[in-house]
């Protein structure tokens, strides 16, 4: 669903990946780790090409997504995106924060638009906070209105980068469960994440980096119990 | 204190038309150029965020000229070169100042909005692309309403002083409220009276408009929520 071959990024001077290929398949979870630095989140923003390209392929269901002849808007669609920090649009009330894309993209008739956004704000079970904006939720609550978003442009996959990592303790529980939700639907996802936790019990592989590079990946059993790698193993030494 | 007897108001009164009609020119002239400055504004501020050098530079030169160049200067060229050489005849002191006021106006105001979109975080144009939305559509839908907020006290200055500015159109005999003064100081050779009498309604104007800003910018405050009404016999919760 997701191939990525020989991936390079670089900003400026500052070599941030230095050569990854994977491929995600359809309802995969694929649980991204690693220290700070190691390029997970950008490895995730180049998926839907928020960050460019510096030299190697990505195919969202064969289509190559770093292609000048690619309509970037169409692919984007299909893949939700899920930010650490929430990015929801602070003029507008949680409804339309969920609503405005299916109707200014899907050109969906407004009230339909609604209707699906409320139906997606009572999966995330915040039906009741429709009318608030942004700034009158809880971190917790605006994370689980930003995931309401990005579902409501139906996408095939969802990226995940660190959704919990701003969040206080207490509210890291409502999102993940949410996401767990997401996954037991079947969703196709990539989570980067600290939360190894969550890691271990939802991914179906588990990709480690470190320094630009995918050093290991596997399945939570094999990677957190048997890790091959030296940079692994002292990497879960420390989190674990 | 023989001054302050010797002062003579009525001659003021007796020219009050002219006044009232200088007053309502510097008003026409300001609201004018403020709109027009605003349009031009939006127009060239983005423009100086392209990427594309053939729009990035023009939009740079433009500003770079009208904010570079004194106010006075650009209305005789305009009044008196620009519009006489496209036209071949002036079009009138009202469409020269309006004019210069609009394109020195909007070069101040391209910097506004330059700076209010930048301001906002790059996060929030991530999240609607992110959502496939096209460039232009996060920016109209997104991006701009949370920019627009955050330019409303900066555009309120422009405000004011494009108010006390549009005096400068004086010089191409525009009958605006300074010239009202000149007129009769001319008539008189007294000077006292016709400008303090320009000086305090060119006051009472500001404070006018200062009240406005000041309303627009609390409506307009940090909070996206609004403010609850007041409703004294209910003891509304709010949740």
């Amino acid at each position: 669903m997701i191939k990525i071959q020989g991936l390079f990024k670089s900003f400026g001077d500052l070599e941030v990946l230095k050569g990854i290929s994977y491929e995600v398949k359809e309802k995969e979870i694929i649980c991204v780790i690693g220290p700070s630095g190691s390029g997970k989140s950008t490895f995730l923003r180049c998926i839907n090409l928020l960050e460019d390209i510096t030299a190697g392929e990505v195919f969202i269901d064969d289509v190559k997504v770093n292609d000048a002849n690619t309509n970037i808007n169409e692919i984007r669609r299909e893949v939700g995106m899920v930010f650490q920090q929430f990015n929801l649009f602070p003029h507008m009330r949680a409804l339309a924060n969920v609503a405005h894309a299916p109707k200014r993209i899907r050109k969906m008739p407004a009230a339909e638009a609604k209707k699906l956004a409320y139906q997606l704000l009572e999966k995330v079970g915040l039906s009741d906070k429709a009318d608030a904006y942004p700034e009158q939720l809880s971190g917790g609550q605006q994370q689980r209105v930003a995931i309401a978003r990005a579902l409501a442009m139906q996408p095939k996959i969802m990226l995940f980068d660190e959704p919990t990592s701003a969040l206080d303790p207490e509210m890291v529980k409502e999102v993940l469960e949410v996401i767990k939700q997401l996954a037991y639907e079947g969703m196709t996802m990539v989570v980067v994440t600290h939360e190894m936790g969550f890691a271990r019990e939802m991914g179906d592989r588990i990709l480690f980096m470190d320094e630009g590079l995918l050093v290991e990946d596997g399945t939570p059993e094999q990677l957190f119990k048997n890790p091959q790698n030296e940079r692994t193993k002292a990497f879960l030494s420390q989190v674990l | 204190m023989d001054f302050l007897q010797n002062i003579r108001f009525d001659m003021i009164w007796s020219y009050k038309e002219l006044f009232i009609r200088g007053v309502g020119i510097t008003l026409a002239l300001t609201l004018a150029g403020y709109l027009g400055g605003i349009i031009l504004g939006l127009f060239f501020g983005l423009g100086k965020m392209s990427k594309k050098k053939w729009i990035y530079y023009p939009c740079k030169y433009y500003v770079d000229f009208f904010r570079g160049t004194p106010l006075l200067v650009q209305i005789l060229l305009i009044h008196l070169a620009v519009i006489p050489t496209i036209f071949g005849h002036s079009l009138g002191y009202f469409a020269s100042g309006a004019l210069a006021l609009v394109l020195n106006n909007g070069a101040y105001n391209a910097e506004i909005v330059r700076a209010g979109i930048q301001s906002i975080e790059k996060g929030q144009m991530e999240a609607a692309r992110s959502l496939g939305m096209p460039f232009t559509e996060a920016m109209r839908s997104i991006i701009l309403p949370q920019a627009f907020r955050r330019m409303i006290p900066p555009l309120g200055n422009e405000l004011i002083a494009l108010l006390k500015d549009s005096s400068l159109v004086t010089v191409i005999a525009a009958n605006d409220l300074l010239y009202a003064g000149k007129v009769v100081a001319g008539a008189y050779a007294r000077f006292w009276e016709p400008y303090i009498t320009v000086a305090i309604l060119y006051l009472m104007l500001t404070l006018v408009f200062t009240k406005i800003i000041t309303y627009v910018e609390n409506r307009f405050s940090n909070s996206y929520v609004p403010s609850p009404r007041k409703r004294p016999f209910t003891s509304g919760s709010r949740s």
